[in-house]
This record gives structure tokens, C-alpha cells and sequence, in this order.
């Protein structure tokens, strides 16, 4: 984890006041940057991650040495060019990739924080990260975006500062996390706290780790990202790497030895703590709850111009749920634009090579630029 | 652009809110926003047309006017377009009465039924019309609710709906429908053109 020191980081001075009532100030946030500011400043794309992303977007990530997850999406002469536009990201607060979470050490015991770290929501995560358009001397960004938790960002940012982008694109998700999100959430924190390695989130002062929990958590979520489909297609009743059952407990099926990969290449690059954090964060957001049962109050008045994208065999954050979002803002009265993108590949289309959805987000980002 | 566009176009005041229902490609959204500064929102049900209007800078929502006019506030548009569409609503008059709903004046156009052409195929030949503006067969139709220009009158009529301006068009020939000339223009116009208030 020590390479993660040499991370880009602005140190937030200014003290945040938390939904959960405590206030930090002092602490990190971790970003990187593709492309350049132009001289207007009229440029800058803030990129928004899900649960399990981080800074990376595109290009190597210098930590994993993987991809970067919007790697299909953002790249020099991709549909987000970074040859034309400027994009920021930030690994959210209570993230594991430099950002201030519950693997940052409090100076006053000098140990990691762990569960001592306060419950943040999708709110506080906005709130930190707006800190960069005063780092970047940016006065309006010229979009903002992300997926899953991302798009909930999308929202939030929107809500709390109306006037500081001129669009904004939320993709595959919800204005508030739905019961069987929050179940599904649920499911992979118990997994983390029942490993005997978790000791009560205190695992990192103890040189240990909860790596069997936070695997089962990856690989029930994995499975959610993925459409019924897609699983069929790719995997069958495939067996791997053997011509018949073994009659055990071992990997008999490709898709067994699949989740178990995901599982074990997931707990290399993320902290179990920050898995329970950002869960939590996500089963609090409702912005409809926010704005007193009324979501289109979240953007009366918005001069932004949205765009909000859902895909078919999403099961996570169904069509349904994105349109939710597009009747608030139709009776907000605002400026909105939705599709639908057709596609096999679940929750995990908007990460994936889904061209019809790197061609909407290109058109727009070109016409409005 | 077409015939017909231009036309709705004449109707539309410069720097007004409007909703085209079925905007397909966006000609006319895309038309009225940059001759008439109108603000323009449209609502499309095939995502190809979504994904061209988009890369045309229109806001455009994929959506059923069926299901999804229902979201729009009351009267946030001035204007409501329908081209060619109310023919093919399982039903036309809660979509009429939605388009009503939505914006302060609507422009409705239908294909006509009652044109000579279309009862001289049924006439003569038994079958079901196939012309210019109606080319589907009876099995592969999407439209159910056909009425000739004589029908959406009495319709309006009898549900006290306003019809402000009342156009025939045929062959590219624009003209005024009266009560005087109203059966003439039913059996001799393609299409019929209703600026319609509530």
C-alpha cells in the first residue's frame, strides 16, 4: 500500500461539515488528471467513480498496473477525447486509494483509523470533492459524470451546486437506493464482518486482513453487475479445465473459477473498510428523502443540461429507476435528454466496449461543447 | 424539410416552449430552435432517432407519448406536436387529452382517411387503402384509429375542443378547412393540419 503515497493529493484545509454531524478538515484527496485545462477553462470534465473505482480512469493504473476503468470511454480520441477535453477524478472519501478513509492514520494514536472513521454519505463525498474546481481555478465545469455510484454523484453535485456545470450525464442509476440494492449491500458487508480477520474494522493495526470476506463481498457483487444472459453466453455449464464433475467442492465450473478470481484479484487493490463505507454511503443516498419527497425540487431552476443514459439488462439500476430521475426533471421543468442503450452486458455496460453508449456520450459531449 | 414541417412551423411564435410527440429525427425541433428560438423538448420512441437527435443537440427523452406524457407538469409547454401519430395510440383521445394538458395549444396532423384516393381503393378494389402517406399494409400497420379530417372536426367538436386553425394539405397545397367546405376539403386533402386549444 505504500506506493499509493506517491499519489497526486490536495490537502482539503477548509473543514467539512459531515451529514453525520462531526467535522473533519486537514485531510487528503487523492485525484489524477487527463488532458489539458484549456485557457478559458471552459473544458473540464469531473468523472465521478463507483463503488470499486478509484482516480484511474483511463490510460495504466500505476497501482494495478490494470486498465483504467473508463478506459473505453476516456482517452485520447475516445468518445471523451482527452486531446479536447480535461478530465478530473478524485477517489471518493472513505476510498482506499489515497483519498482520507479508514486506512488513513489519525494522528493522535498514530494507528489506522478503521471503523473510527466517520459514516459518510454521497453528500460529504460531493462536498470533498468540489474543493477541486477552487484548486483548478475552475468557475463552471463543462460536464459532469459517472456511473452507478457515479451517477449519484452526478445527482448530488447538481442538487448542492446548480450552477457550477453546464451538463451533467448520470448513467445507470438511482435518485435513491432501492431495497434490494441496499440488501445486496448488506450481503457483501456481512460477508467482510463475519472473516475473523475483520476484528471489529481494527484488521490494518493488526497486520491482517479480511481477505475471504471481502472476496465473498466482490463475488455476490460481481454477480449483480452482470445480466442472466450474459452469464449463460459467456459461461454455461462450462467446467473448467477438467472433462467431467469431480464430485467436490472445488471449481468444477468456469464461472465458479471466474468469481473466484474476481474475488481474490479484488482484495489485492481494495481495503474491506472502504468497502463497508462506501456501501454504507450508497444505501443512505435518497435524494428524494433530501428534498422532502419532492426529487424534482433537487433541480428546480437548473440551467444544466442533463443527459441520462440506462441500459436494458441492467438489474442493479433499472431502466424504471433512471426514469425516475427524467420525470423529476421534466417536472422541474428542466433541460433532459434519456435513452435506453440496448445491451446484453448487465449493470457493467457502462464500463464496458458498448459502442451505441460511447457514441451517445461522444455526440453530446461534441454538440455541446 | 417538409411540406407539413413548414407549415407547423408557420403556426409556432418565435421564443415559445414546445413538445414535438414523436419527434423522429428532429427536423422540425431542430428547425424551430434555430429559426425561432423556440425552446424545444421532444419525446421519440425509437432509440436510433434518441441517438440522432442527440448528436443534434436536442433534448430528446426515448419514451411512449402512452405512458410518458403523463410526467410532463400541466402546462409547461406552449405548444404540443403530434405529426402523424394519433392514429397509431391504442388512445388517441386520452393522448389528445394529455397534449391538452401539457402545453396551451397542441398541433395535431392526421392522414386522411376520407381522401378520394383511399375511398376508391376500398371502393373499387375491396381492399384495404395503400397510399403515399398511409404505405402499410393491413397486417403490418401500426395504425389503429384511422379518421378522416371530417372526423377529428366532429371529434373536436363534441369534446369542446377549440380548433383554432383548421389546414388541408394536398399535393403541397395549403388551405384553410371552413364548415362550408369541410366535406370538399375531406375528400380532396391527404393530410389535415388543426391548431387546437382546450
Amino acid at each position: 500500500m505504500n506506493k499509493i503515497e506517491k499519489v497526486k493529493t490536495i490537502i482539503i484545509e477548509k473543514p467539512l461539515k459531515l451529514d453525520c454531524g462531526q467535522t473533519i478538515s486537514n485531510f487528503p484527496l487523492a485525484y489524477e488528471t487527463y488532458g489539458k485545462l484549456s485557457e478559458k477553462k471552459d473544458n473540464a470534465i469531473l468523472a465521478f467513480h463507483a463503488l470499486s473505482g478509484d482516480q484511474f480512469v483511463t490510460g495504466t493504473n500505476p497501482i494495478t498496473k490494470k486498465n483504467g476503468w473508463w478506459s473505453y470511454l476516456v482517452g485520447p480520441n475516445k468518445a471523451i477525447d482527452t486531446n479536447k477535453f480535461f478530465v478530473i477524478c478524485a477517489n471518493v472519501i472513505g476510498g482506499c486509494m489515497g483519498s482520507y478513509g479508514p486506512s488513513s492514520v489519525d494522528p493522535k494514536t498514530n494507528k489506522k483509523l478503521g471503523t473510527n472513521f466517520p459514516v459518510i454519505t454521497i453528500n460529504d463525498m460531493v462536498n470533498a470533492q468540489y474543493n477541486l474546481l477552487d484548486f483548478f481555478k475552475i468557475d463552471k465545469l463543462f460536464s459532469i459524470m459517472g456511473g452507478s455510484m457515479g451517477g449519484m454523484q452526478v445527482l448530488q453535485f447538481v442538487a448542492n451546486f446548480p450552477n457550477k456545470t453546464r451538463t451533467a450525464i448520470p448513467i445507470a442509476c438511482a435518485a435513491s437506493h432501492s431495497a434490494q440494492n441496499i440488501a445486496l449491500n448488506e450481503l457483501g458487508r456481512q460477508a467482510i464482518m463475519a472473516d475473523n480477520n475483520w476484528k471489529k474494522g481494527d484488521y490494518l493495526n493488526l497486520d491482517n486482513s479480511p481477505d475471504k470476506g471481502l472476496s465473498v463481498a466482490r463475488m455476490a457483487a460481481h454477480i449483480t453487475y452482470l445480466s442472466q444472459k450474459s452469464l449463460q453466453e459467456k459461461f454455461g455449464r462450462k467446467l473448467q479445465e477438467r472433462d467431467d464433475l469431480k464430485f467436490s467442492f472445488d471449481a468444477d465450473f468456469q464461472i465458479e473459477s471466474y468469481l473466484r478470481h474476481q474475488g481474490s484479484a479484488f482484495v489485492d487493490r481494495f481495503d474491506a473498510n472502504s468497502y463497508l463505507y462506501i456501501t454504507r454511503a450508497m444505501d443512505y443516498f435518497d435524494l428524494v428523502k433530501q428534498y422532502k419527497g419532492s426529487l424534482s425540487d433537487a433541480f428546480r431552476g437548473s440551467k444544466v443540461k442533463f443527459f441520462i443514459i440506462s441500459f436494458t439488462s441492467d438489474w442493479l439500476y433499472p431502466t424504471s429507476e433512471n426514469k425516475e430521475i427524467v420525470i423529476a426533471l421534466n417536472a422541474a421543468g428542466a433541460d433532459v435528454g434519456f435513452i435506453e442503450i440496448t445491451s446484453d452486458k448487465g449493470h457493467d455496460s457502462f464500463l464496458l466496449d458498448v459502442p451505441e453508449f460511447l457514441n451517445s456520450v461522444k455526440n453530446f459531449l461534441e454538440i455541446n461543447y | 424539410m417538409k411540406k407539413e414541417f413548414k407549415i407547423i412551423s408557420e403556426l409556432i411564435e418565435e421564443n415559445k416552449r414546445m413538445l414535438d410527440v414523436g419527434c423522429g429525427d428532429g427536423i422540425l425541433m431542430k428547425h424551430l430552435k434555430d429559426n425561432k428560438n423556440v425552446d424545444t423538448r421532444g419525446l421519440e420512441i425509437s432509440k436510433n432517432n434518441v441517438q440522432i437527435c442527440i448528436s443534434k443537440g436536442l433534448s430528446v427523452i426515448e419514451g411512449n407519448a402512452e405512458k410518458d406524457l403523463q410526467q410532463f407538469p400541466d402546462l409547461s409547454f406552449d405548444y404540443a406536436i403530434l405529426s402523424q401519430t394519433l392514429q397509431a395510440f391504442y388512445n388517441p383521445e386520452k393522448v389528445i387529452d394529455d397534449l391538452l394538458r401539457v402545453a396551451n395549444k397542441a398541433i395535431v396532423t392526421i392522414p386522411n382517411f376520407g381522401y378520394w384516393k383511399v375511398r376508391m381503393h376500398l371502393f373499387f378494389k375491396g381492399t384495404m387503402p395503400v397510399t403515399k402517406h398511409l404505405p402499410n399494409e393491413w397486417y403490418n400497420t401500426p395504425n389503429l384509429h384511422m379518421c378522416t379530417i371530417k372526423d377529428f372536426v366532429n371529434f373536436c367538436a363534441q369534446k369542446k375542443i377549440n380548433l383554432f386553425r383548421s389546414l388541408a394539405l394536398h399535393e403541397e397545397k395549403v388551405s384553410e378547412i371552413n364548415s362550408k367546405n369541410l366535406n370538399f376539403k375531406n375528400l380532396l386533402s391527404e393530410l389535415g393540419i388543426f391548431l387546437i386549444e382546450k
